[in-house]
């Protein structure tokens, strides 16, 4: 595409960043994918206190080559771990992933033999909310968080967003 | 085309057999299990439980800490009955070391634990009611779990890994109107069961779908080990609150729901009448609750005799939850091992499903109630 | 008898001291008294296990009511039979294993099953070595299925006529017992090829260190051997042979 080749911001790519950035960050769908004890929490965040609906990602898809967002909630266990990759490997660009909880982020309270010490040794991770589990607020101030990284794209450098900072 | 017929339909359609996988990502496994399935159509002629995708080695763990650091182990195991874990858990250890919990300990675990059998039960209606197709049962269920992890935040700060027990009784007392807050929501509490009731107990789907599905016949249920309402709802009455009573559960009234038939309809209605039964202990433990110490006299550094080995275990909301500790003398346990309830019950999971269709596999499972944290530990 | 034991036992006395005023203090107060074992060689059940396997039970103890037996090898398949068709014990419970490093025979599997008419419990131990299996008991309790092969999988302890013993927790190919004594926490590495597509022949998840993780090349197209006929360079040409091979 033309556009995505365009070194310079002019008002053609900002006009359609910012469509496109709307778009995408007020409709990010999570795969429906627990692993551990912070799935529940996840779940939690569906419910009618937490109500993620209010930030438009509600629609959870059990399928990856529907969903945007992979929320690793849980801890990865080494069992687990090249699954985890497949999936993030099925889903399409541009995607994002957050890690739930201090499992998924560092290994948690399992420094063990069966524990990934972190799901960030396997594929790319763009927000880490931390808590064992976070707290439904806390996992809603990752999405925003995550929201608001989305909204600094540009269809200039569609490669960008993977990079690993917390927003 | 002229050719398939030549075939014959019976050796074109001659793969009676296929293999499916199910899981370990599949919204309705209740986390990461995987079952590899032999199905004939939709048919589930054979199943073949894959588990150990959560394995974390938490008995590892609890070899390498001292007594009183492993109660936030005991949290992560099944975690969404947090409070049962820590009561089967210093429960053992305060048989290990021969302590005596106060009675006002012993009531407030007794709140506690009856408190998470709701919000456990509550939980497994959401999801099993989601699973079978009906999604409003899981928003009647969250709004009132949100109430009792409230009672539970309130306690001890947390909302689903409480570490609300230690070792000798309860590390806080109850906060400053906690009882009238919990009395209340257990006045409110058999209102919205009614709720949940009128939405799916006479529901002709509902019904179809679980009536006659699944049927665990008590002998097999005995002979598998399987505790808790599997078990009960197959008529088997073995209930550790009432068997072998620990806490205050043997100075309080109540009865233990049975089923009939061992279906997966007859294992909701056993929690369902759970439900309000844990409802009347609460209100009983609050109207008894005794003044005084909370905490036993123990040592500052609790240590186990040496060549000791206990087994204590509970009733916890999926079934009988015990911990078998060898103690050697020194701060940390020589060995712990957990009978997790879920692992024991979902060994049953192949008989279950045998036969039926393969979205009835997915109401048995639901039914069994498993908890990926405790099957795999 | 029952679980609470010592806080039955303890009620009376508290109740006692809060009438006489500070005569007693109630059992939380005190300091805690450690369970002692109890021989147990007359209980009935004891004596009608010796009766119906004689030589089959070893020691008989008991602590905090908790009957212990140490069943020998050779009498598990019998005292479990009687345990369940003669004296009622027909609830399984679980199974363990565990590790004494120090003992001749290092492993012990312990099994805890139920009378569900008298609500007794009942525990009792088979002792064996790394090389030595013990008699399975899924033939008496299907329930002990899946508990032996956890005991399998953690400890390498063998089971004689188990229907399927294989790795239950941890995958095929993992190196080591984790909860052998040795073992330590953060796992020895290697080998532990449980997706080869994605781990190569010696390497496998290692914790702490990562997890090995190789992403499967996607296959490379056909012309790419054209074209290392072509340029005759080395790594062209093995991966070149690679494909033509597969």
């Amino acid at each position: 595409m033309g556009l995505s080749e365009a070194s310079e911001a002019n008002i053609l790519t900002t006009t359609y960043d910012k469509v496109f950035n709307w778009a995408r960050r007020s409709a990010v769908w999570p795969m429906q994918f627990g692993l551990a004890c912070c799935a529940i929490e996840m779940m939690a965040v569906i419910d009618p206190r937490h109500d993620m609906s209010r930030f438009g990602a509600e629609v959870f898809r059990a399928s990856p080559r529907q969903s945007d967002l992979m929320l690793v909630a849980g801890t990865v266990t080494e069992k687990m771990a090249p699954i985890i990759r497949r999936l993030w490997d099925q889903m399409p660009d541009p995607k994002w992933c957050l890690a739930m909880g201090a499992c998924a982020t560092c290994g948690g309270p399992y420094r063990t033999y069966a524990v990934t010490q972190g799901v960030d040794r396997i594929v790319p991770v763009d927000v880490y909310v931390p808590g064992c589990p976070p707290r439904p607020e806390a996992l809603l101030w990752g999405l925003m968080h995550l929201q608001r990284k989305i909204d600094r794209m540009t269809i200039r450098n569609p490669a960008q967003p993977t990079s690993r900072v917390v927003a | 085309m002229s050719e398939l017929p030549e075939k014959g339909p019976e050796t074109l359609f001659d793969l009676k057999e296929m293999e499916l996988n199910f899981g370990p990502q599949h919204p309705s496994t209740h986390g990461v299990l995987r079952l590899k399935l032999k199905v004939d159509g939709e048919r589930v002629l054979d199943c073949y439980p894959i588990i150990g995708y959560l394995h974390r080695g938490t008995e590892k763990l609890f070899e390498l800490h001292p007594y009183f650091q492993n109660v936030p182990h005991t949290d992560r195991m099944d975690y969404v009955a947090a409070a049962t874990n820590n009561l089967a858990y210093c429960g053992a250890v305060e048989k290990l070391c021969g302590l005596v919990t106060p009675p006002r300990a012993r009531y407030i675990r007794t709140i506690l634990c009856e408190l998470q059998r709701i919000s456990s039960h509550l939980l497994w209606l959401a999801t099993h009611a989601i699973d079978i197709g009906a999604m409003t049962p899981f928003f009647y269920c969250f709004r009132e779990r949100e109430l009792i992890l409230d009672l539970f935040e309130e306690y001890c700060g947390a909302r689903l890994t409480l570490n609300c027990m230690r070792p000798g009784g309860q590390p806080h007392d109850l906060p400053l109107g906690w009882t009238d807050r919990c009395l209340e929501f257990v006045e409110s509490f058999p209102a919205h069961v009614d709720e949940y009731e009128g939405l799916l107990t006479n529901n002709r789907i509902w019904k179809t779908r679980t009536i006659g599905i699944g049927v665990l016949p008590p002998e097999l249920a005995l002979d598998y080990g399987i505790s808790g309402p599997m078990l009960r709802g197959s008529g088997v009455d073995w209930d550790l609150r009432k068997a072998r009573p620990y806490e205050a559960y043997d100075e309080v009234e109540f009865d233990v729901p049975l089923g009939k038939n061992g279906d997966t309809y007859d294992r909701y209605l056993v929690r369902m009448a759970e439900m309000r039964q844990s409802g009347r202990i609460i209100k009983q433990c609050i109207d008894k609750l005794p003044e005084g110490p909370i905490m036993a006299k123990k040592p500052r550094v609790l240590k186990a005799p040496k060549d000791c080995e206990v087994y204590f275990s509970i009733e916890g909301p999926k079934g009988e939850i015990g911990f078998y500790i060898v103690g050697d003398g020194t701060t940390n346990p020589y060995r712990c091992h957990v009978r997790a309830p879920s692992f024991i019950n979902l060994q049953a999971l192949p008989d279950l499903v045998r036969n039926h269709l393969l979205a009835d596999l997915v109401a048995i499972i639901g039914t069994t109630d498993i908890v990926l944290g405790e099957v795999d530990r | 008898m029952s679980e609470k034991d010592p806080e039955e036992a303890a009620k009376p006395a508290a109740e006692a001291g809060a009438e006489k005023g500070v005569e007693a203090k109630p059992p939380w107060l005190e300091n805690p008294v450690v369970p002692e074992w109890i021989d147990a060689g007359e209980d009935e059940l004891v004596l009608a296990l010796r009766d119906s396997c004689p030589d089959a039970v070893s020691s008989a103890h008991s602590l905090e009511g908790d009957l212990s037996l140490v069943v020998t090898r050779e009498g598990a398949l019998a005292v479990a039979s009687s345990l369940k068709e003669d004296l009622g014990f027909r609830y399984f419970v679980d199974a363990a294993g565990a590790d004494y490093p120090d003992r001749e025979e290092r492993f012990e599997v312990v099994y805890h099953v139920y009378n569900i008419d008298t609500q007794r419990r009942v525990r009792f131990k088979i002792a064996t070595g790394e090389e030595v299996a013990v008699p399975s008991l899924t033939g008496v309790w299907r329930g002990a299925n899946w508990p032996e092969r956890e005991a399998y999988d953690m400890y390498g302890i063998l089971f004689e006529g188990h229907p399927d013993l294989t790795r239950i927790l941890l995958w095929e190919g993992f190196n080591g017992y984790p909860l052998r004594k040795e073992f330590p926490v953060e796992g020895i590495d290697t080998g532990a090829a449980i997706y080869p597509e994605y781990y190569g022949p010696e390497q496998g998840p290692i914790s702490g260190v990562g997890t090995g993780w190789m992403v499967p090349k996607p296959p490379e197209p056909v012309v790419e051997a054209a074209e290392s006929d072509e340029v005759g360079a080395g790594e062209g040409e093995g991966e070149g042979e690679g494909e033509s091979s597969a």
